[in-house]
């Protein structure tokens, strides 16, 4: 398997085992991001996706492996470290403050110190329909609309990694684009991110480097491009 | 307008209950912990008011000295005990706070006796307002209202309009989700902690003067304030203020007009309101 491994990556998990309880989900899992690289993580459902981001994020520390981020050790840090390294995480699921104003839930996230292009008045141009709804509670958003601030307020930490899991899942067509939009915005500015979707299409379209996890262990790892001209990979792995 | 010396009363002693009341809401609905022991950070500002007033001969220096006390006592607390149980059971939390409640009845014997005590009303304060031509009001007891009221304000600006409050809120809706976006959660808790003792101990300085020092004291108003929170919804603040403003005046009007059964007044109030909401007047979200 050709090694593509990143230089100097932002964020690295080496050997990562993880575990809910008994079952071991994570059977060393290896995976880097390099800075401003666009990382499609796939795999079927139940594969370990979502275990991997949560491990590398710091809500599951790994029983063993490391995780560096920026160079550091961070493996079994809390959360909040991880994240003031500048790596943000938009779960499955969103994950907005509904006891929250739309406005509240976005500066709440603001990182006063951090250099960066994305603050209050940056993200409201890049999501306008959040800017007429910032007296809401968040729970009285749509979907798509709470989706949209689950990233605006990740963008509100000016990351250096965004992971997204999921982002389009349960909205329709025409929001969904919106969103894939937006992803391509978030990578012309110079953010490195991950990707989990069960749109594999335009996870390869929008990705430089993919990684396939089967059953919690890396089966592919490579070009996007070179992914896209295996289909058969794909029909046998992801089941399309 | 006797009762409107009872229903000043009651308000008194509900603003009161309330400062004791938020503190317990606050630890149970944002870090999950049951603190059977907020009754007895009530008694320690009650004797700390009393070792501190003689020792400096003045409440109004014995007050800002106690809160600094106690807020050191509920970070330690937080940092050396109660950390430790957050990811078990609540049985834990329950096991460990009574067993707070024993070791400090058992320091408080130690070190004042088991005698009823006394501190004094500030000189400044020690008189009445005539509200008629025949009744008159203590101002140290309006004093204690205000001072309530205005703490009440401030944790409302606090808890609503700073950043800090708002990440107290983010964490209680969805913790791990405070935690990613950089939210260092158990110095939150610390925080909420050490607030939440602050307030109980604070009450109890300023209590005091009116209702005298005694062993127990605690125990008594632990269950009140439980009632409280219950009444208000389990992580409201603002429910805890209405609940408690309710059994203040409930419990001071029901010792005037149902002298029989006073004390059952607030439980029937319970009964009824949860009845009607089972979940409390103000549900947290
Ligand atoms: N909290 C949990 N406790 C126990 N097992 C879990 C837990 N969360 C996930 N699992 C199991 O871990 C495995 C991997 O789940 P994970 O959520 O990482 O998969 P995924 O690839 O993200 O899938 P999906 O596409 O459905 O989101 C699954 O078998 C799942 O049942
Ligand atoms: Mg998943």
């Amino acid at each position: 398997m050709a090694s593509t491994t990143p230089e100097a990556p932002i964020i690295e998990g080496r050997g990562l085992h993880a575990y809910y309880g008994a079952s071991h989900i994570l059977h060393g899992v290896n995976l880097a991001v390099g800075r401003g690289e666009t990382l499609g993580l796939l795999g079927r459902n139940g594969m370990g996706k979502t275990t991997l981001i949560r491990t590398l994020v710091g809500l599951l520390p790994p029983r063993s492996g490391t995780v560096r981020v920026d160079g550091r050790d961070m493996s079994g840090a809390p959360p909040h470290r991880i994240a003031r390294l500048g790596i943000a995480y938009v779960p499955e699921g969103r994950g907005i403050f509904p006891n929250l104003s739309v406005r509240e839930n976005l500066v709440m996230a603001a990182r006063p110190g951090r250099r960066g292009e994305w603050n209050f008045a940056r993200v409201l141009q890049a999501f306008p329909a959040l800017a007429e709804r910032l007296g809401h509670g968040g729970a009285q958003l749509s979907g798509g609309e709470q989706q949209m601030l689950t990233i605006a307020r990740a963008l509100m930490t000016n990351p250096e990694l965004l992971i997204l899991d999921e982002a389009t899942e349960g909205l329709a067509p025409r929001i969904s684009r919106d969103i894939w939009a937006i992803v391509g915005a978030i990578r012309a500015s110079g953010i490195a991110t991950i990707i989990v979707d069960k749109n594999h299409a335009a996870v390869t379209a929008a990705s430089e480097r993919c990684v396939l996890l089967v059953k919690g262990r890396v089966v592919f790892e490579g070009a996007s491009a070179q992914l896209r001209a295996q289909p058969e990979v794909l029909r046998r792995h992801l089941g399309v | 307008m006797d009762y409107l010396i009872q229903i000043l009363n009651g308000v008194q002693y509900g603003l009161l209950l309330f400062l004791l009341a938020s503190g317990l809401t606050l630890i149970f609905g944002i870090m999950g912990v049951i603190n059977l022991a907020h009754g007895s950070f009530y008694m320690v500002g009650a004797y700390l008011a009393l070792w501190l007033t003689r020792l400096t001969g003045s409440l109004w220096l014995a007050l800002p000295l106690g809160v600094l006390a106690a807020v050191a006592l509920g970070a330690l607390l937080e940092w050396a005990l109660i950390r430790r149980l957050y990811a078990r059971d609540h049985l834990y939390q329950v096991l460990l706070t009574f067993g707070l409640i024993l070791v400090f009845e058992e320091l408080r014997s130690l070190l004042f006796g088991n005698d009823v005590h006394g501190v004094p009303i500030p000189p400044a304060l020690n008189f009445s307002i005539p509200l008629t031509e025949t009744l008159s009001y203590p101002v140290y007891r309006l004093f204690i209202s205000g001072v309530c009221l205005a703490l009440a304000a401030a944790m409302y600006l606090v808890i609503r309009k700073t950043r800090l409050g708002m990440m107290v809120r983010a964490g209680n809706s969805n913790r791990e989700m405070a935690q990613v976006l950089g939210v260092d959660i158990p110095l939150v808790f610390t925080f909420v902690f050490a607030l939440g003792v602050a307030l109980a101990a604070f009450a109890g300085m300023i209590a005091a003067p009116v209702s005298s020092v005694f062993p127990g004291m605690g125990n008594q108003i632990l269950i009140i304030c439980f009632v409280v929170v219950v009444i208000g919804g389990i992580g409201s603040i603002t429910g805890a203020m209405v609940a408690a403003l309710l059994i203040g005046i409930a419990d001071t009007l029901g010792k005037v007009l149902l002298p029989q059964f006073s004390g059952m007044a607030v439980y029937l109030l319970m009964a009824v309101v949860l009845i009607w909401r089972p979940r409390g007047l103000f549900q947290a979200t």
